[in-house]
């Protein structure tokens, strides 16, 4: 018998007994679309994750060379590659579920009309693939 | 007993109810207002009217052209006083409503848009898509919201009306979350509770509407105006009854029978042409189309369904971009819930009860028979619908009529004193009535829904689109019947917590009373005038009958039938012209 | 076609249950049977203290929301048919306090609702015999599909904001403050904001996006939320930018 059971008697006439339910901890683990959303706020993690390793990075070509060749060893263990490897699917999950959701945050409108989702959501892969291309460049011509 | 009171005490939260609610607060600040409803005032049924609301506000149309349209339209029955006043006042009402942010569809310029109506001779219908009665309700709402002064008391019963010494004086009502009966005292009581399609079986009305307002009147000695007119739309989906707007016929839609023959032309509307042609055909007067579907069926050439006889509305030669932009809602409605795409298929559609244009007698402020008692809305019969109301009049209407009734009462109240302390003593008399009779009875053999069912069909088989003395007869004797049954009634729900079967209970005692009333006004009528066809007697007789039916309840609680003369200003009565 | 289909529904009467529990009902299968169809039928033939509220059957007056197999759905547009075999499992909405069966409490909706002012509000008010505020069917597009909201509640009901964060307005009535703020007849926008931007209203939404995902009228709370975010981040900015020249 649950705990509550003993309040039945408690009804008074004319007076509200609302039942309030409580929310579990476990939420969101009962509906697959709470599931993706806790899972996109997860990523973020992985972000910061990477925003870490990036300053580590910078600190390691501040202290000099032999810091750095360290540093690049230690990024190639299995380790650190396993890591980076998850991380990096996590942030591309990160990347690609916002920039699906910018049409909802953001509307555009050329001459009264409302710009359509695909168009704004896409226009963000294509400045993605442009810097990509960029940094690709820089990079190749850097070796 | 808990007891609340206030000057002016509006039941129904609905279009007529709120504007009246708001015309109290704007006009008279000092004047106390309530507002009671048994649902969320967006839950009223004003949300579902689609088509438009009707106001004379383009050039090359003029308020005479309305009143015209408005009293041939309505078999020469409104009064034409009352007509009057209503186109008067209609263009600023519905500007009122624009201010305060309906929004209302355009033109390319900015102003507002209108669309043609069946029965208008000009283009003066106010559209928000075809979800104007959702639109006007919601701005209304949250409108209301505004002025602190209103006071709500949402989700409250209205069981009885507070009477003493022949004036209102409040009421009695069932807050629904805990079951207290409480007393509201009122110097002034505004009943804008809307209609009772739910007396019929097949019904675009909502489930909320039982008349509850016409019959707590009628009950307190109020006569009841005009009952046996009931307004059949000729567009609704068989089975649920959605309503198709007239705003697919307005726009170009087609009716066809099974040869794809567009029919109407057989029955004085008009010749088909391509596109509409004002009081022509599709858009003849409501009445004359539904009467001219029983026609076909009796020449067989309509369909057969499950759920009875149809014929095709065609809007397919609109195309998509016209239905999405004028007409969403049918595209939406047919999608949902008929599984079908208006865009590539036609609509299968049936006549269906959709509007009462009887309901409490009042004059052209609102006010009813009994002092401190007003009324607005289709609960009304002020008269300006007479025997066939034209589509997107009734918006129009619960705006002007819901503000006089409103600016009425609360001058009634500010010139009137305390309610008198007898009343409580009757509000204490209901309380005990509503327990023994309902919430602690035990011994009831009946079920709601078996009585229920039984006084829709009688209704449905003797009150129809045609009609004649002998089944009105023999429907009075079944009716005599189910008041006696419904006696008998039981109930197995004795919570006090939300008790939605006590409602039906109390909602169907209502709508028995009503039933009287219609199945004896229809009787009594021996003449065929507007949507009261009489097969024995298919002519009107405007030597008798160009006069109001006022159904009072007599000792016995069956209806007594007097008359009183129309109002006649400008327009006397001729012959109804569509097509031609 | 199964000639029955079952309904396992959420009984709650507080004068005898001490907390919700479900019964099951066999009721008649017809292909055009909506599941409030089914609970009508339940109420008529099987058991009148079954309670709920509904009214228009046709999803515009916003009464007959309801869980149905664990999502919030109107009940006059969820068809038995999408259910098949059953058993359908019918609860009351999520997230609010059940009063009774399958009726919730949503008198705090309506204090949300109010907060937020959805009313025109303007500085110079038109008397009525200059005719209309001009509107294009461009300006009016920029808010319609906000004003399509019909308070059926099952936006509170998808969002989890809602049950953990008693105090967040919630997605309808920041709609219906969207609504209002794009209404170019209406001057509050920034009243709006300010009753808005905190963690009770714009800045508590983490943007899960259920709300937009069952609302049966398209009218995308996420949406409206998230563009008064991007607006309330922009003024902001603009504040910091140039103290001197921001309302």
């Amino acid at each position: 018998m649950s705990p509550m059971s003993n309040l039945a008697h408690h009804h008074t006439a004319y007076h509200p007994r609302w039942y309030r339910r409580r929310m579990s901890v476990w939420w969101w683990l009962k509906d697959r679309a709470y599931m993706k959303f806790v899972v996109r706020e997860l990523t973020s993690v992985f972000v910061a994750y990477f925003a870490v390793l990036f300053l580590w990075q910078i600190r390691a070509v501040t202290q000099g060379p032999d810091a750095y060749a360290q540093f690049m060893g230690r990024l190639k263990t299995p380790l650190f590659l396993t890591a980076n490897i998850v991380a990096f699917l996590f942030v591309l999950y990160h990347t690609i579920t916002w920039f699906n959701l910018t049409p909802t945050a953001m509307v555009v409108r050329v001459r009264g009309k409302r710009v359509p989702d695909t168009i704004v959501a896409g226009s963000n892969y294509v400045a993605w693939l442009i810097v990509s291309v960029i940094v690709a460049w820089i990079f190749t011509r850097g070796i | 007993m808990d007891t609340f009171s206030c000057d002016v005490l509006i039941v129904g939260g609905g279009g007529a109810g709120l504007r009246a609610a708001i015309a109290v607060a704007e006009t008279y600040p000092s004047v106390s207002v309530t507002v009671i409803s048994k649902v969320y005032p967006m839950r009223s049924h004003t949300v579902s009217a689609e088509g438009g609301a009707a106001a004379v506000i383009k050039s090359g149309d003029s308020l005479d052209a309305h009143a015209y349209d408005t009293i041939s339209g309505s078999d020469w029955l409104c009064d034409q006083d009352a007509v009057e006043a209503f186109v008067r006042e209609a263009p600023a009402e519905m500007l009122q409503l624009e201010h305060w942010g309906c929004p209302w569809s355009r033109e390319p310029d900015g102003h507002v848009a209108v669309r043609p109506f069946g029965g208008m001779k000009v283009e003066r219908t106010w559209f928000a898509a075809d979800k104007t009665g959702f639109h006007m309700l919601h701005t209304l709402f949250q409108t209301s919201l505004k002025y602190e002064g209103i006071r709500r008391h949402d989700e409250c019963f209205v069981t009885k009306l507070l009477m003493d010494d022949g004036r209102c004086q409040g009421v009695v009502a069932i807050e629904l979350a805990t079951g207290k009966i409480q007393a509201i005292t009122a110097k002034a009581v505004v009943l804008c509770t809307g209609g009772c399609g739910k007396i019929f079986p097949f019904t675009t009305n909502a489930n909320i509407k039982n008349g509850d307002g016409m019959a707590l009147a009628y009950r307190a000695g109020a006569p009841l105006k005009d009952m046996e007119f009931v307004q059949y739309h000729p567009t609704g989906l068989p089975f649920t009854g959605i309503l198709i707007t007239e705003a697919a016929r307005s726009e170009g839609g087609w009716l066809l029978n099974k040869d794809g023959y567009r029919y109407l032309q057989d029955y004085d509307l008009g010749t088909p042409e391509p596109t509409p042609v004002l009081r022509s055909m599709e858009l003849g007067p409501r009445d004359r189309l539904s009467q001219a579907f029983v026609k076909e069926q009796e020449k067989e050439r309509t369909m057969k369904g499950p759920y009875g006889d149809y014929v095709h509305l065609d809007v397919r030669h609109l195309g998509e971009r016209k239905i999405d932009g004028k007409i969403p809602f049918v595209r939406e409605l047919c999608l949902k819930y008929a599984g079908l795409d208006p865009v590539k298929d036609m609509i299968p559609v049936r006549p269906v009860v959709h509007y009462m244009m009887g309901g409490i007698h009042t004059d052209i402020h609102g006010a009813t028979a009994m002092p401190g008692l007003y009324a607005a809305g289709e609960a009304a019969c002020v008269s300006i619908n007479g025997a066939n109301r034209l589509g997107s009049n009734s918006l129009t209407e619960l705006l002007v009529f819901g503000a006089r009734a409103g600016k009425a009462a609360a001058v009634f109240a500010s010139e009137r004193g305390e309610p008198s302390p007898s009343v409580l003593a009757q509000a204490h008399d209901e309380q005990r009535r509503l327990e023994e009779q309902f919430l602690f009875k035990t011994s009831g053999k009946e079920r709601i829904a078996t009585v229920r069912q039984a006084m829709q069909e009688t209704v449905e088989q003797s009150a129809g689109i045609y009609r004649d003395a002998s089944a009105l007869q023999q429907a009075e004797a079944k009716l005599q019947r189910l008041q006696e049954r419904f006696r008998d009634v039981n109930l197995e729900d004795h919570s006090y917590t939300f008790n939605t079967e006590l409602t039906a209970a109390l909602e169907l005692s209502y709508m028995l009373d009503l039933a009287q009333v219609i199945v004896g006004s229809a009787l009594q009528r021996r003449e065929s005038r507007g949507s009261h066809q009489r097969t024995d007697h298919p002519e009107r007789n405007d030597g008798r009958f160009l006069a109001h039916s006022m159904a009072h309840r007599g000792e016995d609680g069956l209806p007594q039938i007097e008359y009183l003369p129309v109002t006649i200003t400008r327009w006397p009565p001729g012959e109804r012209v569509y097509g031609r | 076609m199964p000639p029955t289909i079952a309904l396992d529904v959420i009984r709650y009467r507080p004068e005898q249950d001490a907390e919700p529990a479900f019964q099951t009902y066999e009721v008649p299968f017809r292909d055009d049977w909506v599941v409030l169809d089914a609970l009508n039928y339940i109420k008529d033939r099987l058991d009148g203290s079954l309670s709920f509220r509904w009214s228009c059957r046709m999803g515009v007056c916003g009464s007959c929301g309801m869980m149905v197999n664990g999502k919030p759905k109107l009940t006059c547009a969820a068809f038995l048919s999408d259910y098949l075999p059953g058993p359908v499992r019918v609860e009351p909405l999520n997230y609010f306090p059940i009063m009774r069966d399958l009726i919730v409490d949503i008198t705090d909706f309506m204090r949300k609702l109010t907060k937020v002012k959805p009313w025109i509000i303007r500085d110079q008010v038109w008397p009525l015999e200059e005719g209309e505020y001009r509107q294009t069917p461009e300006q009016l597009d920029t808010y319609k599909q906000f004003s399509q909201c019909i308070n059926c509640m099952l936006c509170y009901a998808a969002c989890p904001i809602v049950g953990l964060e008693p105090e967040f307005v919630g997605p309808a009535a920041i709609a219906l403050a969207q609504r209002y703020n794009l209404d170019s007849r209406d001057e509050a926008a920034g009243e709006r904001l300010k009753i808005l931007s905190d963690h009770a209203g714009i800045w508590g939404c983490t943007f899960v996006g259920e709300c937009t995902q069952v609302c049966p009228k398209h009218v995308d709370p996420a949406g409206a939320i998230q563009q008064f975010k991007l607006t309330a981040a922009l003024d902001a900015l603009k504040s910091f930018l140039v103290p001197w020249g921001t309302r």
